[in-house]
């Protein structure tokens, strides 16, 4: 791809920017959120049509005009969520709109083993003629994937495909991306895990503001090298930013805000007790699916727990929906952005003033003077990239949609916040810009439950984690024994030893 | 300054009001009697006012219709509603004489409790709105039929007919009362913070819920109001004609109303709703009825007519479609 252009509307998403893919390479883009990664891989996949510029594959110029366009020439590609259908058979999902016909119907046999032998080339042995939702997202993603290379593909895009994906899970999905790289396909990986990134990556392209920053051999380019060229820092200040760790203290003397003892619900978690005291980051510490979401919805109101007591300030009471929660001073900045947070087509203030006028009612709308002030205001401090508030929301770049939802929680100015994994498919500057806040939120006396799926950040967070598995507590880690050996060995620890 | 012309800038509803400009210019053009107004013993007559007095049921339905479809949802029984609330007029005037106000009362209270029954069914029992609303307008019609026990009743309680054919300020009285409906819908929706509810449930309902917006209570709001509307509608179709016939009383109206909605720019999917849009969506379908008739083009023709109209509607709306004749235009 060479001097790659696009231009939307008020902004210019990639200025003149050169992309070199080699046969059997993984080539890793990276970048801050609008930096213009999402928009150089729609443009080669042929989501959107550039403005100027050209591409070549194999010498060829080639202008794909349509996602199908482009898998048609080889261009395949795999999107952070898994777009397969749930209700079919994984063979079905495999086979979709190309089925093999016989006779004018499909031909049912040869679609179960086109199936096996699909998977079996990525080392996967599962039976296909089972439900797609009957798998885990790991699985899922690699179905996408083997879906992406049967299409005779010769270059395979992969936009975050690790963000749902646990380490092991990530582990199977390297072996499966290695296989297919010694096969000689040219591998676009996209993804915010700098660990991640230097384990499976030969070359690095960096971009920042639509702009080429650099392209490196991977052995060639250090961390600190890379998260500078990306933010645009010098790496000294870069260097600062990581070792923030500061670790206020907390007043073990103040109050607990929720208690809750016992909580729990048949077929979801627990019963399990959980305090978080005004002032304190409380961390939810676990694997993938040891029930740390189920412990937040919980908690929200979402699901209604069928046992044990909650108390707020001291107050036993019953939480039975999250606007009740939300009354009570809660703030839920949910996993899934997309389902669970943006209304999409609404505006970025108005998205913001969400929560704060429900939480009003419907009689007493806030003036739109106030609520431009407030968007402003949170733009600005939150450092939202949007040319201005009344930009639907649903076209930020998901980073930038994570700030503005934590805008809303903010502007309703709860005393409890749970995050549910606030960082994910976050980049890493915005991620700093998160975790600063919180410690910050927390310093002024705000309750915070912190869920995370990287343990480090958990770790680094919180002042005290509760540590979950398979649906349970196991324990709970505070002053020195918050370390990440304690963590790991409570989390692997055998069952009978909890 | 070059720069490219951005439909999307325009408001939603812009489609619909250049629709209505290009069917009244065509009218213009051939039929020029088309716009003139007379006087006529104190009132105004016309082609004009002709649309806007037969337009009042759609565009009043439409208004409910409107916030229903704004949520995501859809309501088919407007019409059986309409020949209810004509129905139940019609008997309470002609049986027991009450006044005015009390007909209202009773009336609009029904229309309210039918619109409250389609939202229970919709918001507490998350039945899907086409099968939920579609009950009551197969059942509608009927019950309508057994409150006027299958007969056309006429009346001429003078202070009802008022509705549906008196005259304020030299105009049919239901123009009034269609402005007078718009406004408070619009006061309602947009100095309440009822229209940002409504408009985030349609665009994401669980989201909603999780920013502590009660689902339940918008839903069962709009459902409710749509039934009001309808009431409205019911009243001013029935005495328009100074006869109940509950056969023929709002027979397919929901579908022009659903047209009018989706012609002013409202997505049925949810979301952004323009309470102007369908009251011009309204008047686009009237006036394209009022020309074809004003034309003498055979009746079996309209309804063709009238789709290709919304085809071609639909059609400008579609950004997929301008896409294919992208053009640029010099702006200053």
């Amino acid at each position: 791809m060479t001097g790659i252009t696009k231009d939307f509307p008020g902004v210019r998403a990639l200025d003149s920017v050169d992309f070199v893919l080699h046969r059997g390479e993984v080539h890793t883009i990276m970048g801050e959120n609008g930096a213009g990664k999402s928009t150089l891989i729609k443009v080669l996949t042929g989501v959107y049509p550039k403005d100027s510029g050209s591409i070549e594959l194999d010498g060829k110029t080639i202008q794909p005009k349509s996602t199908l366009a482009a898998q048609a020439l080889g261009i395949s590609t795999v999107y952070q969520e898994v777009n397969l259908i749930p209700s079919l058979s994984v063979a079905e999902n495999l086979f979709l709109g190309r089925e093999p016909m016989r006779m004018g119907t499909i031909d049912w046999k040869a679609v179960q083993s086109g199936a096996d032998r699909a998977l079996e080339r990525l080392n996967i042995r599962i039976d296909v003629s089972r439900l797609l939702s009957s798998y885990s997202i790991a699985i899922q993603q690699m179905i996408a994937i083997a879906r992406a290379v049967e299409i005779d593909a010769k270059v395979l895009v992969l936009d975050e495909p690790t963000s749902s994906l646990d380490a092991d899970e990530v582990t199977r999905l390297f072996e499966v991306i290695r296989t297919l790289k010694s096969n000689g396909l040219g591998i676009v990986f996209v993804s915010h895990f700098l660990d991640q990134v230097f384990e499976i990556s030969d070359r690095i392209t960096i971009l920042r503001n639509g702009k080429l920053v650099g392209s490196h051999d991977a052995k060639d380019l250090s961390r600190l090298r890379l998260v500078s060229m990306m933010i645009g820092k010098e790496e000294s200040d870069v260097a600062k930013m990581e070792e923030r760790r500061v670790k206020s203290k907390v007043d073990r003397s103040s109050e607990p805000f929720l208690t809750a003892e016992g909580i729990g619900k048949k077929t979801s978690v627990g019963p399990l007790n959980i305090e978080v005291r005004k002032g304190e980051v409380v961390g939810l510490g676990g694997l993938l699916g040891s029930g740390r979401t189920e412990v937040a919805r919980l908690l929200f109101g979402i699901n209604k727990p069928d046992q044990g007591t909650v108390r707020i300030n001291g107050r036993e009471t019953k939480i039975t929906n999250p606007r009740r929660a939300i009354r009570l001073g809660f703030g839920f900045l949910a996993e899934d952005r997309k389902v669970e947070g943006i209304i999409p087509s609404l505006s970025v203030r108005e998205n913001i003033m969400l929560a704060l006028q429900a939480k009003r009612g419907w009689l007493k709308l806030l003036g739109i003077r106030q609520q431009q002030d407030l968007a402003d205001r949170y733009i600005k401090a939150l450092k939202i990239a949007t040319p201005d508030a009344e930009k639907p929301i649903g076209q930020l770049s998901g980073g930038n949609q994570q700030k503005v939802l934590l805008a809303r929680w903010l502007v309703s100015q709860p005393q409890f916040l749970i995050l549910d994994e606030p960082t994910r498919g976050v980049d890493v500057g915005a991620k700093a810009e998160i975790e600063g806040l919180v410690l910050q939120l927390c310093a002024d006396g705000m309750a915070i439950l912190f869920i995370s799926s990287e343990l480090e950040e958990v770790l680094r967070d919180s002042h005290r984690v509760v540590v979950l598995r398979d649906r349970k507590k196991v324990g709970e880690l505070s002053g020195d024994s918050l370390n990440s050996n304690e963590l790991m060995n409570m989390i692997a620890a055998s069952t009978d030893a909890g | 300054m070059r720069a490219r012309f951005d439909p999307s800038r325009l408001g939603r509803w812009s489609w619909a009001l250049i629709s209505l400009v290009l069917i009244l210019l065509f009218d213009l053009i051939f039929t020029p009697k088309f716009f003139s107004v007379e006087l006529r013993d104190g009132h105004y007559f016309g082609s004009l006012i002709d649309i806007l007095n037969r337009g009042a049921p759609v565009m009043l339905i439409a208004l409910g219709m409107t916030l229903v479809i704004a949520t995501g949802g859809v309501d088919l029984s407007v019409g059986a509603t309409m020949a209810i609330v004509g129905s139940i007029a019609a008997q309470v005037v002609t049986k027991s004489h009450p006044s005015v106000v009390v007909v209202l009362l009773v009336c609009l209270g029904i229309a309210l409790l039918l619109g409250t029954w389609n939202g229970i069914l919709v918001a507490v029992f998350k039945i899907q709105p086409i099968v939920a609303t579609l009950i009551l307008m197969v059942s509608g019609r009927g019950i309508a039929q057994l409150i006027t026990d299958g007969q056309i009743i006429s009346f001429g309680d003078k202070a009802l007919s008022f509705i549906g054919s008196g005259y304020l300020f030299r105009v049919p009285f239901s123009i009034t009362l269609v402005l007078v409906m718009l406004g408070l819908t619009a006061l309602l929706t947009r100095r309440t913070a009822i229209g940002l509810f409504i408009e985030s449930v349609g665009d994401n309902a669980t989201a909603s819920r999780y920013a502590g917006i009660d689902v339940r209570t918008v839903q069962l709001f709009v459902y409710a109001f749509c039934g009001f509307c309808a009431g409205v509608a019911g009243l001013v179709a029935t005495t328009n004609m100074r006869a109940a016939d509950a056969n023929n009383t709002g027979l397919n109206l929901e579908l022009d109303a659903i047209l009018a909605v989706v012609i002013g720019g409202t997505l049925l999917t949810g979301g952004r709703f323009q309470l102007v849009g369908s009251i011009l969506g309204a008047l686009v379908i009237q006036a394209l009825t009022t020309t074809i008739l004003t034309k003498g083009v055979p009746i079996e023709y309209t309804l063709v007519v009238k789709a290709l109209t919304v085809l071609a509607v639909c059609l400008l709306q579609s950004a997929k479609f301008r896409g294919k004749f992208r053009f640029k235009a010099r702006v200053a």
